[in-house]
C-alpha cells in the first residue's frame, strides 16, 4: 500500500510544471527582437495618440488652430515639429491624424475578424457544396478591383450614413461637429472592412476545415456534442493563433488602405485629418518644405513597419512549423 | 491539359458574369443620378439623357439590354462621364500605357525580388537574410505615395533630363516604373524566401549534398524551380492588378493610364465605365490565374497526375 502511494509523489516532483502553447509561444516571441521592437514602437505610438495627444488637447494645444504669421516653422520654432502650411502645430496634427488612421484600422480589423470568422468558420465546418459555394463567393469579389468595389462600398454606405446624421443633427439636435466627424469615419471603415473580410474568411476557412477533419472534433460528435458547443469550445480556440496573426498583420494593410483612399480625396474628410491626408497635403509644399511631408510619411511608415514586424514575430512565434526556423 | 484549361475558362466566364450582375445592381445603388452633378442641367435634360442612355427604363430591361449589347453588338456602352466616347474606346486608349508601365515595372520587380529571396534563404539567419528582409519589409511599408514624391524631389529635380512628371519623352517611364516596382519586389522576396527555405529543408536536398554535388548547382537544377512556386502564384493576381495601372502611382507622374478610371468611374457614377472595367479586369484576372496555373503544372510533376 505504502509503496503504491510512494511513486506517484515523487512522481510529481520530478515531472516539470508543462508550459502552454501561449506561454511556449511568448517564450519564443521574446526571442525575436525585431518582433519586440516592433511590439514596443506600437505601444509606443498608440500611447502617443490616444493619451498623450487628448492630454495635450486639454493643456490648450490643437492641430487645427492656424497662424498664419507662423507658416512652416522649423523645429522647436512653434511647436516641437514646427508647423504646416497655414501655422498649424505639425506635432498635433500628425497625432490627431494618427488617432484616426489607428482608429478607422482597427475597427475595421475588429469588423474583419466577426465576419471572417463566422463566414470562413460556417464554410469550413459545414463544408461539401455549401462551403465551395461560400469560397466561390469570397474568390469572385477579390477578383474585382479593390478601387472599385471599395468605393462602391463607402460610396453607396456614406448616402445612408448622410441621411442619418441629419436626421440626427435636425431632430435629436445633436451637436454637428461632432456627428459630421463620425459620418465621415463609418462609411470609410465598412468599406474597407466589407473588403478586407475576404481574405480572413478564407484563411478562417481553411484552417476550420483542416481541424474539423481531425479525431477530436470526431471524437467531440461522436459524443454527440451541440455544433455550437463543438464549434465554441473545440474549433474556435485552436483557429485562436492564425486569427491573432491575421489580424495583427492586417491592421497595417488598413492603415494603407485608409491612407491611400485619403490621399485620393475618397477618404478622411476635413475637419477630420489622417496619415494619408497629412502625406498628401504635405506633397503639394515638397519644394518648399518637406517636413510637411517627411514627419507624417515617416510616422506612418515606422507604424506598418512596427505592425508588421509584430505579426510576423508572432506568426514565428504561434506558428513554428509555417516559420521553417 | 486542354480540360483544365477550358474547365478555368468557363468558370472565369461564370465568375465575370457574376461580378458584372453585382456591380451593375451594386453602382445603382449609389445614391444620385450620373447626370446630376453636371452643372446647368435642368430636369428636362436630365430625363432627355437618361432616355438617350435607356436610363429611364425598369432595371432588369437595362440589365438584359447591357448584355444584348455586349453578346450581339460587342458594344461595351457610352461613357456616362465623358460624353461622346465610348468605354471601349476609353479603355483601349488607355490600357496600353498602363500595360507598357505595368510590365516594365513587373520585370524590375522580379529582378530584384526573387534574387533578394534567394541569397536571404540561402544566409538563413545571417546578416544578408536579415539586411534583405528589412529592405523587402521597406518595399511593403514606404509605399507609393510616400516613394514617388521622394524620387520626384531627390532624383527628378536635380536631373535636367528627368521630367517630374508626365508621359511625352521615353524617360518619363523610368521613376513611375521604379516606385511601382517595390511593392512587387518586396512581396517576391518575402515569398521567394520561405519557398527557398521550405525547399532547402527537404531530404532529396540533402541526399543531393551527400552525394557531393556543387551547391551552386543544387540550386539551380534542384532547388529554384520547386522554391518560386509561392511566387507564381503571387505573380497571378499580381499580374492583373499591376497591368491595368496605379491610381496613385499615375496620378503622382500624370501618366494618362486606365487607373484613373477606377476611380473616376464610380465617383461620377458612370455606369457603363465602371462595368467595362470590371468586366475587363476580371477577364484579365482570369487569364493571368490561368497563367500562373499551368507554369505551376509545369513546374511541379506532382500537379499534373491531379
Amino acid at each position: 500500500m505504502n509503496t503504491s502511494l510512494q511513486p506517484l509523489q515523487s512522481e510529481e516532483t520530478i515531472v516539470e510544471k508543462g508550459s502552454s502553447l501561449w506561454a511556449d509561444a511568448f517564450v519564443r516571441l521574446k526571442k525575436n527582437k525585431l518582433a519586440i521592437l516592433g511590439g514596443i514602437i506600437v505601444i509606443v505610438i498608440l500611447v502617443a495618440c490616444f493619451i498623450v495627444a487628448p492630454i495635450l488637447a486639454l493643456c490648450g494645444f490643437s492641430g487645427n488652430e492656424q497662424d498664419l504669421s507662423n507658416r512652416f516653422a522649423g523645429f522647436g520654432e512653434k511647436g516641437l515639429l514646427g508647423t504646416d502650411q497655414l501655422g498649424r502645430d505639425l506635432l498635433m496634427r500628425v497625432l490627431e491624424g494618427g488617432q484616426i488612421s489607428l482608429l478607422v484600422a482597427i475597427m475595421a480589423t475588429c469588423m474583419t475578424v466577426t465576419i471572417g470568422v463566422i463566414y470562413g468558420g460556417i464554410a469550413g465546418y459545414v463544408g461539401g457544396r455549401t462551403g465551395n459555394v461560400m469560397m466561390r463567393i469570397v474568390d469572385g469579389l477579390l477578383a474585382m478591383p479593390f478601387l472599385i468595389i471599395v468605393i462602391l462600398f463607402r460610396e453607396i454606405i456614406s448616402g445612408h450614413v448622410d441621411d442619418l446624421a441629419r436626421f440626427l443633427i435636425d431632430v435629436w439636435r445633436w451637436s454637428d461637429n461632432t456627428v459630421l466627424r463620425f459620418a465621415n469615419l463609418i462609411p470609410l471603415t465598412f468599406a474597407i472592412a466589407g473588403f478586407g473580410w475576404l481574405s480572413m474568411g478564407r484563411i478562417v476557412r481553411s484552417s476550420a476545415e483542416s481541424l474539423t477533419k481531425q479525431e477530436f472534433v470526431e471524437a467531440a460528435r461522436s459524443l454527440g456534442l451541440s455544433h455550437r458547443r463543438i464549434l465554441f469550445r473545440h474549433i474556435l480556440p485552436n483557429m485562436l493563433g492564425p486569427i491573432i496573426i491575421y489580424a495583427t498583420l492586417t491592421i497595417p494593410s488598413f492603415i494603407l488602405y485608409e491612407a491611400t483612399l485619403s490621399y485620393i480625396g475618397l477618404g478622411i474628410e476635413p475637419p477630420n485629418s489622417s496619415w494619408g491626408k497629412l502625406i498628401q497635403e504635405g506633397a503639394n509644399f515638397l519644394e518648399t518644405n518637406v517636413t510637411v511631408l517627411a514627419v507624417p510619411a515617416i510616422l506612418f511608415s515606422l507604424t506598418l513597419f512596427a505592425f508588421n514586424f509584430l505579426g510576423d514575430g508572432l506568426r514565428d512565434a504561434l506558428d513554428p512549423k509555417a516559420s521553417k526556423d | 491539359m486542354l480540360r483544365i484549361i477550358l474547365s478555368r475558362l468557363i468558370q472565369t466566364l461564370v465568375v465575370v458574369f457574376l461580378l458584372v450582375t453585382f456591380t451593375f445592381f451594386a453602382v445603382r445603388a449609389i445614391p444620385g443620378n450620373p447626370f446630376a452633378s453636371d452643372k446647368a442641367t435642368s430636369p428636362e435634360e436630365q430625363a432627355a439623357l437618361e432616355a438617350y442612355y435607356g436610363l429611364d427604363k425598369p432595371l432588369p430591361i437595362q440589365y438584359a439590354n447591357y448584355w444584348k449589347n455586349i453578346l450581339v453588338d460587342g458594344n461595351f456602352g457610352d461613357s456616362l462621364a465623358m460624353k461622346g466616347r465610348k468605354v471601349s474606346t476609353l479603355i483601349s486608349e488607355s490600357f496600353p500605357i498602363s500595360l507598357k508601365l505595368g510590365l516594365l515595372s513587373l520585370a524590375l520587380g522580379m529582378g530584384i525580388g526573387i534574387p533578394l529571396g534567394i541569397i536571404a534563404a540561402l544566409f538563413h539567419n545571417k546578416w544578408q537574410d536579415y539586411g534583405a528582409m528589412i529592405i523587402a519589409m521597406a518595399g511593403i511599408c514606404v509605399v507609393a505615395f510616400v516613394l514617388g514624391p521622394i524620387f520626384q524631389l531627390t532624383i527628378a529635380l536635380p536631373l535636367d533630363w528627368l521630367n517630374v512628371a508626365g508621359w511625352n519623352r521615353p524617360s518619363d517611364i523610368i521613376l513611375p516604373a521604379i516606385t511601382l516596382c517595390f511593392g512587387v519586389a518586396a512581396y517576391l522576396a518575402r515569398l521567394t524566401r520561405g519557398g527557398m527555405l521550405d525547399v532547402l529543408s527537404q531530404d532529396y536536398i540533402r541526399s543531393a549534398k551527400a552525394k557531393g554535388v556543387p551547391s551552386l548547382q543544387i540550386i539551380t537544377k534542384h532547388a529554384l524551380k520547386p522554391a518560386l512556386m509561392p511566387a507564381v502564384t503571387f505573380l497571378g493576381p499580381a499580374f492583373a492588378a499591376i497591368i491595368t495601372g496605379s491610381f496613385v502611382v499615375e496620378n503622382i507622374f500624370l501618366i494618362p493610364g486606365m487607373g484613373q478610371y477606377f476611380v473616376l468611374g464610380i465617383t461620377s457614377k458612370d455606369y457603363n465605365l465602371v462595368l467595362g472595367l470590371v468586366l475587363f479586369y476580371g477577364i484579365l484576372m482570369g487569364i493571368a490565374n490561368l497563367l500562373s496555373d499551368l507554369a505551376l503544372i509545369f513546374m511541379d510533376p506532382k500537379l499534373r497526375t491531379s
